[in-house]
């Protein structure tokens, strides 16, 4: 029987946060940690957590899991129980809306700052704006990102300032459309970012690689941004 | 943007590529230390390597490099845990003070090193 302790917390009846134990038997089998969260779901219907495409497409399970970021379901019980116990606890550093689930809003709130989307400025050409492969191969490593917070959640800088450091799946973007030989906005966007929290308090501790679930790295993303800021200040 | 009136240089960029060049200077500084204190030196000699001009500019850089970089690094330190996100008003206030003792620290040392090497 696998021994989980799960974080719970509901504002409307609970005065603060506990962890419940509960055993779940895998059957010997190396499940995914959704699957064992469905498992308890299913003896205890109070149990609140996202979740959605089940295959580390869509980013709603994002949890931490003894202690490390990651998606549930794409998190075999193999690659994170440690002595047949597993911890789950919400996202740390997010605000709890119940048990598992976080309040994203500040999250989102940075991801909309970096203006995630194309701007050109240039007369739109009458059926797309086409891009040589070598530059499409730029976006690489940049576009994959589904925006799960595991890696901004496992950041201590993002945990104190939410409200004015990016984080580094904001950056990601940021660098994904500073990269993006489409875009016009480049100097725009770095104005944007040249001040002491948005981008640079990333102290590249690289938390944020570590626990990507995609295998993304963020904090190189980062590193370019700051070579453009250099670039474009000197 | 986010407007920071304390920071060293108003600027992220500026802050960050201070904070790089200082500690250039100062592990080139200590590393100039290093080697003379290894090949051996008594006071005498000591003396006479500091009597020299360009030792005492070049320690004098240093220090200004410690006092940037010191001030960098407190500023990111305090703007991270005393803040009012993580303790209410008080946050401000503590921040304040923090940053005033630090600067007033940073301040004694300098003058102190200038009459040190100068005095």
């Amino acid at each position: 029987m696998l021994q989980v302790s799960i974080y719970r917390y509901n504002p409307e009846t609970d005065a603060e946060p506990y962890m419940q134990d509960v055993q779940v038997d895998t059957g010997g089998k190396d499940l995914m940690v959704l699957d064992v969260l469905e498992m308890i779901k299913s003896q205890d219907t109070t149990v609140g957590y996202r979740r959605s495409c089940r295959e580390g497409v869509c980013g709603s399970d994002g949890i931490n899991m003894n202690g490390v970021n990651g998606l549930a379901c794409i998190t075999p019980l193999s690659e994170t129980v440690k002595n047949n116990k597993l911890v789950l606890r919400p996202l740390p550093g997010l605000p709890v809306v119940r048990d598992l689930v976080v309040d994203m809003s500040m999250f989102y709130a940075q991801y909309e700052k970096v203006q995630p989307y194309l701007q050109n400025d240039t007369p739109a050409p009458a059926i797309e704006r086409l891009q040589s492969p070598e530059d499409r191969e730029k976006l690489d490593g940049l576009y994959e990102c589904i925006l799960c917070a595991c890696c901004s959640a496992a950041c201590p800088s993002f945990w104190w300032n939410p409200d004015r450091f990016i984080g580094p799946s904001g950056l990601l973007q940021a660098y994904r459309f500073l990269a993006d030989t489409r875009d016009t906005a480049t100097d725009e966007r770095l104005a944007q970012l040249d001040d002491p929290f948005s981008v640079f308090r990333c102290h590249g501790i690289q938390n944020c690689v570590n626990v990507c679930p995609k295998g993304l790295n963020p904090t190189r993303a980062i590193g370019h941004i700051r070579n453009m800021l250099l670039s474009r200040a000197t | 943007m986010v407007r920071s009136v304390t920071s060293f240089g108003r600027s992220g960029l500026s802050d960050w590529l201070v904070q790089r060049v200082s500690a250039v200077i100062i592990l080139a500084w200590f590393m100039c230390i290093g080697g003379t204190l290894m090949g051996g030196v008594d006071y005498t000699q000591w003396k006479t390597i500091f009597d020299g001009t360009s030792m005492r500019v070049f320690t004098l850089l240093a220090i200004l490099s410690l006092a940037a970089h010191a001030w960098i690094g407190m500023w990111a330190v305090g703007t991270d845990y005393l803040t009012e996100r993580l303790m209410g008003p008080r946050g401000n206030v503590l921040r304040l003070a923090y940053q005033i003792g630090c600067s007033l620290v940073i301040f004694v040392y300098v003058i102190w090193g200038i009459q040190i090497l100068w005095g």
